[in-house]
């Protein structure tokens, strides 16, 4: 079985049958990754190449480490020193790309959009790794992963996420998957970090982070960049903290095993108490782990794709 | 001589249409009546069609000097031909800017030499369109610019907006204002509401258009001095500019065909046709802007027609330049959205896109008269089209319309006396 569509730009659209087969995929990757069995050979002969606008270290090496577990060869273009910085235009640079024998284009981007704009012009596949505030899509199947592996089930979960949701593209795919998959999300944040309409997406919105954790399954902390204070977003992280840190107070209001995710790198003391990142209900370092399994999936799945591919 | 015959006349005065033949000679029109009957004139057989004055666009780009690789005047004033419009008033942001008397002469000897509609350039408020000091108004109304406008870069600074307001009306001339308050842009790049939330791009609120409308509805109504404010895009603009036009400010303002013809929904898929400035709104301004259209609100269509180059629209949506090829389809845009659906007539139709910009302009144009220059157009309105950019005219190829079918076509265009467009096709 093979997702039937040619790329992965976004949550959105993707239907409750594809996240699981995508999740489901995942726990048999999971599976060989736990074996020790770093050697498989389901993507022999395939390349995929991670090209990457902006950094990240955890997104870029977790697709790199997937495909080589699963056999394909790698190779990861270093946008700054590349021909991009000469101004070759994404087309362009998706075109070479593909022109050296590519299948996977795996691109994390600063402006939302751009995956889409690639996937129009290329053959190659394309992952969106993360484009601008838009979307984030295997970041939040792997929060979707680590959710159903540690409380069985999506549907029914009372899911809140924290923080600034206006500029999050963790955020924005998690409340398509989510919300796909039956849970409840809420978000709170401050007004100022909060997309306008963003309660048509089928989210419930607080401006109280105590009122979104109360009964919360899952309570999922975002990075808060502290450039947003410069910017006249918020009057200083010190207020944002008192008013919307993840605090080991608020926590309690919170199911009893309620899970603390974050897509990280966490700014510990600023969106979320150094406490709770190392405590019990944590799963950070799993999902982490389990980024790598959703992300073999993935690629996995979109390579089986060319016997009964929709274009 | 050329006669048009048994055509439904739309005159541009007259409340209602009627039958009649045109009769036209060096240029001129020279005669209106039913049934006239002469040998040796070229006819035109407009059985079935309808006969207006040909359409002037108060507002559009045409490129040239300086991004002729998007259009040029000859180009440009061809796929205006192929849209209807005999007369066209450019904007100043060419490279350089058309801020002094020589741009003026520049443009229009260009386009008296390759143009084939009339071109009225449209020369800067300020200088290099910096915002920061006034160009020499009074030589560019001699050497021929018929308004006034920084079109693309607003005038933040409000004692200068002020003050050419009050100077322009010392000369009569016409200030058109591009309203936009840049600190509420930020790095905005459509409309700020449900579907930037849905597509992650970052949102430009309506309250950056009327913020603007109305500061400088209050500069004009201070110093009893006229504006035209651009492009309106929202309910709320359109309030404004109702409210002051019942207090008798001399505010005139036009839409585009794009505001009531699409909306914000139409970015999804991030096609970067659908870029422009102010942003496509949503379902409640499209509303808006046809109440508007019909109470008299809003007094003209102009085209904003802002070709640019494919390599200019390929790109990332954030970095893609904004507007739309908009002079060949605006007529068929127009005559679809708002006459089809009831809420123009086509006498109404043909004051906001020919009469009234005129008017506005202060161009002989508009009209079709005896003594008056022969700038007439053939429509046929039962005409059904799919629109396809790879025939466009214009070097632009850039519009969300592609693909869409449209009602109403342009058959014939002619521009004093000379037909430039003959079964639709510009043949000059």
């Amino acid at each position: 079985m093979a997702l039937k569509r040619k790329d992965l730009l976004g949550l959105r659209g993707l239907s409750r049958v594809e996240i699981e087969e995508i999740l489901t995929t995942a726990e048999e990757m999971k599976s060989l990754l736990l074996s020790g069995s770093k050697e498989s050979s389901l993507l022999q002969n395939k390349s995929v190449v991670t090209l990457f606008y902006e950094n990240s270290t955890r997104t870029r090496f977790s697709f790199e480490f997937a495909a080589k577990y699963l056999g394909a060869h790698t190779a990861s273009v270093a946008v700054s020193s590349s021909s991009v910085a000469k101004g070759e235009s994404l087309i362009d640079t998706g075109k070479t790309i593909q022109s050296m024998g590519v299948d996977v284009i795996v691109i994390r981007h600063p402006m939302s959009g751009a995956p889409h704009l690639l996937a129009k012009h290329v053959s190659a596949s394309v992952i969106n790794a993360g484009d601008g505030i838009n979307e984030h899509p295997t970041q939040a199947l792997l929060d979707m992963f680590t959710m159903k592996e540690k409380k069985g089930a999506i549907d029914g979960l009372r899911v809140a996420i924290i923080g600034d949701i206006l500029h999050s593209r963790v955020a924005r795919s998690n409340i398509w998957g989510l919300t796909t998959m039956g849970a409840e999300v809420r978000v709170a944040g401050p007004p100022t970090l909060m997309p306008p309409d963003i309660d048509k997406m089928g989210v419930k919105v607080f401006y109280k982070v105590e009122e979104a954790i109360k009964d919360a399954d899952v309570v999922m902390g975002l990075r808060l960049q502290k450039e947003r204070q410069q910017k006249g977003l918020l009057p200083s992280l010190r207020e944002y903290t008192r008013l919307f840190g993840i605090t080991e107070e608020r926590i309690r209001l919170a199911a009893k095993d309620a899970l603390i995710m974050h897509p990280g790198p966490v700014n510990r003391g600023v969106e979320i108490a150094s406490e709770l990142v190392d405590g019990e209900q944590s799963v950070i370092n799993q999902q982490v782990t389990n980024g790598v399994a959703v992300r073999m999936a993935l690629l996995y799945l979109l390579m089986g794709r060319n016997q009964d591919a929709v274009y | 001589m050329l006669c048009i015959k048994n055509g439904v006349v739309i005159d541009g005065i007259s409340s209602k249409p009627y039958k009649a033949d045109i009769l036209i000679d060096k240029g001129k029109v020279i005669d209106v009546r039913e049934n006239i009957e002469i040998s040796g004139a070229e006819v035109i057989d407009a059985t079935g069609k309808w006969v207006l004055p040909g359409l002037v666009d108060a507002h559009c780009h045409l490129r040239e000097p300086g991004y002729e690789y998007k259009e040029d005047i000859s180009s440009g004033t061809r796929s205006a031909a192929a849209g209807g419009f005999t007369s066209v008033a450019c904007m100043a942001n060419t490279n350089p800017i058309i801020d002094n008397a020589a741009m003026v002469n520049y443009i229009k000897s260009m386009a008296m030499a390759k143009g084939v509609v009339k071109v009225h350039p449209i020369a800067a408020v300020t200088k290099g369109q910096k915002g920061e000091e006034l160009t020499e108004m009074g030589e560019l109304k001699e050497a021929g610019a018929v308004a006034l406008s920084d079109d693309g870069k607003p005038i933040m600074n409000s004692q200068l907006m002020r003050l050419a307001l009050q100077y322009a009306k010392g000369l009569d001339m016409l200030v058109i204002s591009h309203c936009e308050d840049l600190s509420l842009v930020g790095d905005g790049v459509m409309n700020e509401g449900y579907m930037s939330t849905v597509l992650g791009l970052k949102g430009i609120t309506r309250a950056a258009e009327e913020v603007m409308v109305a500061r400088d509805i209050i500069l004009a109504e201070t110093l009893d001095a006229p504006i035209h404010i651009a492009h309106v895009s929202t309910r709320g603009s359109v309030e404004v500019i109702r409210q002051a036009k019942r207090r008798g400010v001399k505010v005139t303002c036009e839409t585009a065909p794009h505001y009531f013809s699409a909306t914000d929904a139409w970015v999804d898929g991030y096609d970067a046709n659908t870029k422009v400035n102010p942003p496509l709104r949503t379902d409640d301004d499209v509303e808006a802007i046809k109440e508007g259209l019909k109470d008299g609100t809003i007094d003209i269509i102009a085209t904003d027609h802002a070709p640019h180059h494919r390599d200019d629209k390929e790109v990332e949506y954030s970095l893609a330049a904004n507007g739309i090829s908009g002079f060949e389809t605006a007529f068929s845009l127009a005559y679809t959205n708002l006459v089809e659906t009831g809420i123009l007539s086509m006498v109404e139709l043909v004051q906001k896109m020919s009469k009234r910009p005129a008017e506005i302009l202060n161009i002989d144009a508009g009209t079709i008269q005896v003594g008056k220059f022969a700038d007439i157009i053939v429509v046929d309105l039962d005409k059904e089209y799919t629109v396809d950019v790879s025939k466009f005219y214009s070097k632009g190829k850039n519009s969300p319309f592609h693909g869409h079918t449209l009602k109403g076509r342009v058959i014939y265009t002619i521009v004093d006396g000379r037909v430039v467009v003959k079964d639709g096709q510009v043949i000059l």
